[in-house]
């Protein structure tokens, strides 16, 4: 240890033996915890107060070996190797002894203090099990405390303990040592620490295992060990066979006879007994009923979230009907009835219940600023620069809390990595495995940690694939505009909005997966990569934890609406003001007497105008009326934020002078019904919108994050992929529409033109594939002669 | 002897060897398919692959096509 610097203990462990609830508890942080294998994908520090000095504690992601295999295992083994802490905390899994102990004797090698954190005995003394941990501590010769990272059980005298333990340099140590590759270790080990390497053991060790990394590192030495084990080992112990397995088999056999014989069992483990977590998964993962309960949980999940009839009550039962349009007469009915179909679900009443509140406060704003006669232009800034646009954001979060909320529990359950295993067979297909399902799930959510979730993800290519298409699992800052357009959209024709958004989520996993098929067998060819993933046994989930995450996301969602949001609006404001010439553009009075901003006139509408025309092919271009340039204008602010285009529609449509009535203003729907009354717009050209905001390039933080993941060099292509992409789809969906709509000559064409296209791209891609297929069998030829 | 991806669900096995190559068959070593590890089939997915198996005291998901590269008694 050295004096002056913080102490900086390192939490390692396999996935999901509970290093991220450890972390929290030891930092008070609010890290994201999920029951599925991979979680922490990147390292994160946080720092331990409680004790005699502060401690950097570093949360590394989970690994199973330091055989890296993964990026994130990469991360992992870089770490502890390069950056050497003063203090392993080795989390170990008691219910799953033996997997999580493999990684203790790789770990243990290194020349690292160590203290083993035994976590989830509360689970063992359930069953009636013990381990004897004194017994355990003498084997390992590491100091082992038991904890519960989920109580925070004993998390002070872990501490304790590590910090003891740093004081003091170790030695690595091997159950190696009396294997029959023994003394070829060794032999290497000598050789390394002739060579000053650091953590000898360690490196001598993969050397011997023929580890890809070290042969390259240590070439010599890999030469002098591979002479070694032929002359010393295979010659005159009769060992000859594979290095690598030995060592795997020795690591576990030493494991079962010494360590987990400290664990004695209440009774002896049948397979055919089956535990709670057995007897749900029965049911969850069913043959037959597997698949379409996932369906009926993912409906279900919407409908609670997003439905204005509630169990379909309105629609099914007439009287009911009646009652809620009476009801939904007075304002609190409206909360609870919406616009009187029936009873709302618990996601619509609590928008509702938020859209009164943010109509509130633009009144009591409104009356404020009049009541000490403020310039007419300053209130207008107030109420739609600075409130408006916010208002419109806001009242969305509670639908998107409650959204996130049913997911968060599916993940924490330990459903999500069941439905990984189910879908895998499907995913195949498009040339993903089952592991890409968990970031594509976090994707609806929020995209950033969506794609730095792929790093579970063991080849390059599959990855890459799937960042790509990440975005079209729409997030919670697209929703505003699905749920907000759907519902302008349900005013004038007689669509469900429900089914609308619904549909248009469909839309955007449809076209990710077809994405995928595209470019799995064009532009990164390859098969799904292997498929092997824990899955772990089901728990209920925890209400500190859910609460944890909702708060996380709130927060968050809050933060950017007054930052982000709040600046961009200010922005629009202005630029919708004020002209060229920087002065403000003034009111002019319509036929009907009522006074409106002059925006005709200003900067928005002049480069709104400009970009307008390429939006024409996806019918929110030049077809408009004047108008029309409000459709550009959100489509380009989205790139900032994707809550931005509605709250872009909010303050336009207050600038063009909404007649909406006081109770209407600050809620996102009325201000596009509006909006789109005053630019022609046709239901067509709106899907489109949506389609074409739900595919395009992603929000700033979302470029970043896919730039981070991908590398620069490929990052050019992936932007032209979403730009692509979105074009086409947004005019697919236009020309389609528009020809159910209303059958005219030019929208036939075009849909037939369409399907012409789809077909010559899937005739080439078949064809391209027969080829590179023949290719590759002729490389794979060549290379054996 | 057989091949851990003929097992039928309910059947149990003893793991003999490992074959394969490179980072596969590293992770189905780490995951903790080794020789003399008992294995039991749990349950194949609803589509049929992957396949579901308990193994050391926990539960492992892999495909059939990576199951086949262990030999089982």
């Amino acid at each position: 240890m050295q004096e002056g610097r913080m102490l900086k203990f390192a939490l390692a462990g396999n996935p999901n033996a509970g290093k991220t609830t450890l972390f929290n508890a030891l930092t008070g942080s609010t890290a994201h915890v999920g029951n599925w294998p991979g979680v922490t994908v990147d390292k994160r520090t946080g720092t331990y107060k409680k004790g005699s000095e502060p401690v950097d504690i570093v949360d590394l992601p989970g690994i199973y070996s330091l055989s890296p295999y993964t990026p994130e295992e990469v991360i992992a083994r870089n770490f502890l190797l390069e950056e050497s802490p003063d203090c392993i905390i080795n989390i170990v899994d008691a219910t799953n002894l033996e997997r999580n102990l493999y990684l203790t004797t790789q770990l243990m090698e290194l020349d690292v203090p160590m203290v083993v954190a035994l976590n989830m005995t509360d689970v063992l003394d359930k069953r009636g099990d013990k381990i004897d941990v004194r017994l355990l501590e003498k084997r390992i010769g590491l100091p082992v405390v038991e904890i519960s990272a989920l109580k925070g059980a004993n998390a002070e005298l872990l501490m304790t303990r590590a910090m003891d333990a740093a004081k003091e340099k170790r030695q690595g140590s091997s159950v190696l040592r009396e294997s029959v590759l023994g003394s070829a270790i060794a032999n290497a080990e000598i050789a390394l620490k002739l060579k000053e390497v650091p953590a000898p053991l360690f490196h001598a060790i993969k050397l011997v295992e023929k580890d890809g990394i070290e042969v390259k590192n240590h070439p010599h030495e890999a030469r002098a060990v591979e002479s070694f084990i032929r002359e010393n080992v295979c010659a005159k112990d009769g060992f000859c066979g594979d290095a690598e397995a030995e060592i795997a088999d020795a690591r576990y056999k030493y494991i079962t006879a010494h360590f987990s014989s400290t664990l004695t069992r209440a009774r002896k483990p049948s397979y055919d007994e089956l535990s709670k977590s057995d007897k749900a998964d029965k049911v969850l993962t069913h043959k037959i009923w597997g698949l379409p309960i996932f369906v009926v949980i993912l409906f279900g999940i919407f409908h609670l979230t997003f439905a204005a009839d509630f169990l379909y009550l309105g629609a099914i039962v007439k009287p009911f009907a009646e009652f809620s349009a009476r009801m939904a007469e007075s304002t609190v009915g409206a909360v609870f009835f919406g616009e009187g179909d029936g009873l709302c679900a618990p996601g619509t009443i609590l928008f509702n219940a938020m859209e009164l509140l943010t109509g509130q406060i633009d009144t009591w704003l409104a009356n404020g600023l009049d009541g000490v006669g403020a310039n007419p232009i300053l209130m207008d800034f107030v109420s739609t620069g600075l409130w408006g646009g916010v208002a419109a954001v806001l009242s969305f979060l509670p639908q998107i809390l409650v959204l996130f909320l049913f997911f968060s529990i599916l993940e924490d359950t330990g459903y999500m990595a069941r439905v990984a295993f189910m879908l895998d067979r499907i995913f195949r297909r498009f040339g993903v495995s089952g592991r890409a399902f968990m970031p594509m799930i976090m994707g609806f959510g929020c995209s950033v940690p969506a794609m730095i979730n792929t790093r579970t993800m063991a080849d390059e290519k599959e990855r890459e694939a799937t960042v790509r298409v990440i975005p079209f699992f729409s997030c919670g800052a697209k929703m505003p505009i699905l749920v907000a357009i759907s519902a302008a959209l349900a005013v004038r024709t007689n669509l469900d909005a429900g089914l609308v958004t619904l549909s248009m989520y469909v839309l955007g996993i449809t076209v990710a997966l077809l994405s995928l098929l595209v470019m799995r067998n064009t532009t990164m060819r390859g098969e799904a990569s292997p498929f092997i993933m824990e899955l772990p046994t089901y728990h209920m989930p925890g209400f500190r934890n859910l609460m944890l995450h909702l708060w996380d996301k709130a927060k968050h969602f809050i933060q950017k609406a007054f930052t982000i949001i709040l600046l961009s609006c200010m922005i629009i404001w202005f630029l919708s003001n004020f002209g060229w010439d920087w002065k403000h553009v003034g009111m002019i009075t319509l036929e009907n007497g009522e006074e409106v901003l002059n925006i005709e006139n200003s900067i928005l509408a002049s480069v709104g105008r400009f970009i307008q025309p390429f939006f024409t092919p996806l019918g929110f271009g030049s077809q408009l009326n004047a108008n029309g340039w409000v459709f550009a204008v959100a489509a380009i602010t989205g790139l900032i934020a994707k809550e931005d285009v509605i709250a872009t529609f909010g303050s336009l449509a207050l600038c063009l002078g909404a007649v909406l009535t006081e109770e209407q203003l600050g809620e996102g729907v009325d201000q596009v019904t509006y909006l789109i009354s005053q630019t022609g717009i046709s239901s067509a050209g709106l899907l489109a919108f949506i389609a074409f905001n739900m595919l395009t390039i992603p929000c700033f933080a979302a470029v970043a994050a896919a730039r981070g993941e991908v590398g620069k060099g490929k990052f050019k292509w992936t932007l032209l992929f979403w730009i692509f992409v979105s074009f086409v789809v947004a005019s697919i969906v236009y020309c389609f529409c528009s020809m159910f709509a209303s059958w005219s000559a030019w929208s036939i064409v075009t849909s037939i033109l369409w399907v012409a296209i789809g077909a010559a791209a899937v005739v080439g891609i078949v064809m391209y594939n027969k080829y590179m297929d023949k290719k590759e069998q002729r490389l794979r030829l060549n290379k054996k002669l | 002897m057989k091949l851990l991806s003929q097992l039928k669900i309910g059947e149990q096995g003893t793991v003999v060897a490992v074959n394969g190559e490179g980072a596969i068959r590293r992770r189905l070593f780490d995951m903790g398919i080794t020789p003399g590890a008992e294995i039991y089939l749990r349950k194949k997915a609803p589509l049929g692959d992957p396949i579901e198996i308990a193994i050391r005291g926990y539960e492992l998901t892999l495909r059939k096509a990576e199951a086949a590269h262990v030999e089982v008694k």
